[in-house]
């Protein structure tokens, strides 16, 4: 173990080098560009094994994935934002194959009008495609997220994001430890496809035609190992977790105990708040913090057990669903918590979009906000529009 | 080059019972293109349309040959990723034999949708083989026009209405598109002359890097003949200079067969029912526009063979 300075994307790019995955396919795109720039590095000084694709488009970045990965492959690439989008067809193809690729990824928000700076849309707007999610606070975090999520993908085959803020992680320089190539190497494994569209004595036809008469069944079968991932994603964190000293549950609580409120966020925003918590905490404040860290698959029992013991919670939500109801992770903790017999007073604040900066202040002014909620037992707005112009 | 003794002894990559049309001619073509890729290991990826959902409704499979599909649009990335994995596990030694890649493509999958996969694999220099069974129109959608319907042709988005005599523009040129990207081989065929096409596949993949073959494939039903015509019309495509046979390497063209005296164009269209409205009274210059069309383009062809033979 030693201990570097590095951006999250060159924390990433590292990670891969460790993972030295067989193919990376991936095209260059703001904020991630520098994953696969510094990864070619790697590829041109002979210090990967991988054969590295610089395919024309994210679209055919994720489709020769799709097509390495079937060939038995371990395969890796890199996309922000509208590459997501590109991607989006292939996200549910690459699941439904069951193929383990891992895409490092800086969240970035979608254009219309074009911004190149961070909130979770493209994720947020991926997130029923069958991929499991990581969302990263830090660079470190980014870093260790790879390798376990790698570990994972490739026990459930089910394929992974892990994704980083764009700017404020991606290019922010941390300290971090790294592992030995060697205990990274050891900790995934060789890898062993389940499948392999080389192997010439077993013939198969991968991706055929599935009508009304089996469609239902495989996705059924999709879904049900789906929910496998959990389990295998916990051990893999827990035996990183022995390997590294780092250990990352899926559901993190910050100084929860004996609070009474909570904010529930993600990414940088996460850690940002945990200062907050800090200070509210020696002002003798019954506040604490739950960090969403997997939000596929959702971790419904933790999640519940965590914030059902609040008197209110507000949702941190970096995106918006459009439909006129706050954000995805507000919609879907409310509906997580529905039949909890005990359960907080849930409240949305949308904050962050396209890059806008989100201060010590507006986290202190939503534990306010929470605090009075839970002390009036009444909300007085459900969803907050959190530091945009003309709104409170 | 295979014989056509040996070519019936080799074990067929794609087999009947599958869903396609009575006198399909994409699936004669991928039937030809496999037989003459013979008994080498060879690894088949393929764009979504008629082939891929007439041949592989699950739980059943036409093909004894891996294959894979992955959607419409990427059937060149797919294979350049299944390329690039075989490359890294073959110097990992996890991968002992020699593959060859082919890429399939309908019209629509290559000429419009995957036009930009399939310019990314050439340009990287993957090294398989693409074929385009071009049967010029979206047939698995039914009959819809793509950038390969021909001028005039009446498809159901290109319909011959009272105003609109079918598909106002010509065709797009995607061979000259291909060999503009240098790659190791390209050519035209059609599985009529079906020698031709098995010389021709075999060339490919001799060749050192990425090849491609435009396959004029007929469609009975989106064409409208009878199924027992697909040969026939196949052989008449080249015999009026309709579709050309012609191959294409290291700069100069070949045209591969010349007809001593080239029968009139309307021999083609009279035997297809999206051509019958060109047989209206009132359209006869609609006929004669399209014939020196395929005049003009065919001398182009004899000069530019003339211009880079050796």
């Amino acid at each position: 173990m030693k201990t570097v300075a590095k951006t999250g994307n060159e924390a990433m790019a590292y990670a891969m080098k460790q993972i030295n995955p067989d193919v990376v396919a991936a095209y260059p795109i703001t904020p991630a560009t520098e994953v696969v720039q510094i990864f070619s590095n790697y590829v041109a000084d002979g210090e990967v094994d991988t054969e590295f694709v610089a395919v024309e488009s994210e679209h055919s970045a994720l489709s020769a994935c799709v097509g390495a990965s079937i060939a038995g492959g371990r395969v890796m690439t890199s996309t922000s934002s509208q590459g997501l989008a590109l991607m989006h067809e292939i996200l549910y193809i690459a699941a439904g194959n069951r193929l383990p690729i891992v895409i490092a990824l800086v969240n970035r928000s979608l254009s219309a009008p074009i911004n190149i700076h961070c909130d979770h849309s493209d994720t947020m707007g991926s997130r029923e495609a069958g991929w499991m999610h990581l969302y990263c606070a830090n660079s470190q975090e980014a870093y260790d997220s790879l390798i376990i999520a790698l570990k994972t993908a490739e026990a459930t085959a089910v394929p992974a994001i892990v994704s980083t803020d764009a700017f404020i992680l991606s290019h922010a320089m941390e300290r971090l430890e790294v592992l030995e190539y060697s205990d990274v190497q050891n900790f995934i494994g060789e890898y062993k496809p389940r499948f392999s569209a080389l192997d010439l004595e077993n013939p198969k036809t991968y991706g055929p035609l599935d009508l009304q008469d089996y469609f239902f069944e495989h996705k059924r079968a999709q879904i049900d190992d789906f929910s496998k991932v959990l389990d295998a994603y916990d051990k893999a964190a827990k035996d990183y977790a022995e390997l590294s000293g780092r250990y990352y549950p899926a559901v993190e609580e910050y100084k929860t105990e004996g609070a009474e409120v909570a904010i529930f966020a993600a990414g940088s925003t996460a850690d940002t708040a945990k200062e907050v918590v800090d200070d509210l905490r020696e002002q003798g404040r019954k506040v604490g913090l739950v960090r969403m860290r997997m939000w596929r698959p959702l971790p419904v029992e933790q999640i519940k057990a965590t914030l059902g013991k609040f008197k209110a919670v507000a949702v941190m939500d970096r995106s918006d669903t459009m439909a006129d109801f706050g954000g995805p992770v507000f919609l879907e903790t409310r509906g997580m918590l529905y039949d909890s017999e005990e359960k907080p007073l849930i409240t949305d604040y949308v904050y962050g979009l396209g890059g806008r900066n989100i201060e010590l202040t507006d986290i202190a002014r939503v534990y306010d906000d929470i605090e009075q909620v839970a002390n009036t037992g009444k909300i007085e707005k459900l969803i907050t529009y959190l530091g945009v112009r003309g709104e409170k | 080059m295979a014989t056509l003794k040996e070519l019936s002894k080799r074990k067929e990559g794609l087999v009947g019972g599958h869903r396609a049309c009575a006198g399909c001619g994409g699936s004669a073509t991928i039937r030809q293109v496999l037989l003459a890729a013979g008994d080498k290991p060879t690894v088949v990826g393929i764009a979504t349309g008629c082939m891929e959902v007439a041949t592989t409704i699950f739980p059943y499979t036409a093909w004894n040959v891996n294959l894979v599909h992955n959607a419409f649009e990427n059937s060149a990335a797919t294979v350049s990723g299944i390329e690039a994995a075989y490359k890294v596990l073959k110097r990992k030694g996890k991968i002992k034999d020699d593959i060859q890649f082919i890429a399939f493509g309908g019209d629509g999958g290559t000429y419009d949708i995957g036009l930009q996969a399939l310019s990314g694999a050439i340009e990287r220099r993957h090294k398989m083989l693409y074929v385009c069974y071009d049967n010029e129109a979206y047939m698995n959608t039914g009959y819809q026009r793509s950038s390969a319907t021909p001028y005039c042709a009446h498809t159901t988005t290109s319909p011959a209405g009272t105003k609109i005599p079918g598909k106002a523009q010509w065709r797009k040129d995607l061979t000259e598109i291909v060999i503009a990207h240098d790659p190791a081989y390209a050519a035209q065929a059609t599985p009529g002359y079906y020698m031709d096409l098995i010389r021709k596949v075999e060339k490919a993949l001799a060749a050192d890097g990425p090849s491609f073959i435009n396959v004029l494939s007929p469609c009975v039903p989106g064409w409208g003949y009878p199924s027992d015509q697909t040969v026939n019309i196949s052989k008449l495509a080249v015999e009026t200079l309709f579709w050309p046979l012609y191959e294409w390497q290291d700069g100069s063209y070949k045209i591969n067969m010349k007809p001593r005296e080239p029968k009139p164009l309307v021999d083609f269209l009279k035997l297809q029912a999206r051509f019958r409205h060109l047989f209206k009274p009132g359209n006869e210059h609609l006929v004669e526009e399209f014939q020196a069309k395929v005049n003009r383009r065919w001398e182009v062809l004899l000069r530019k063979e003339q211009a880079t033979s050796a």
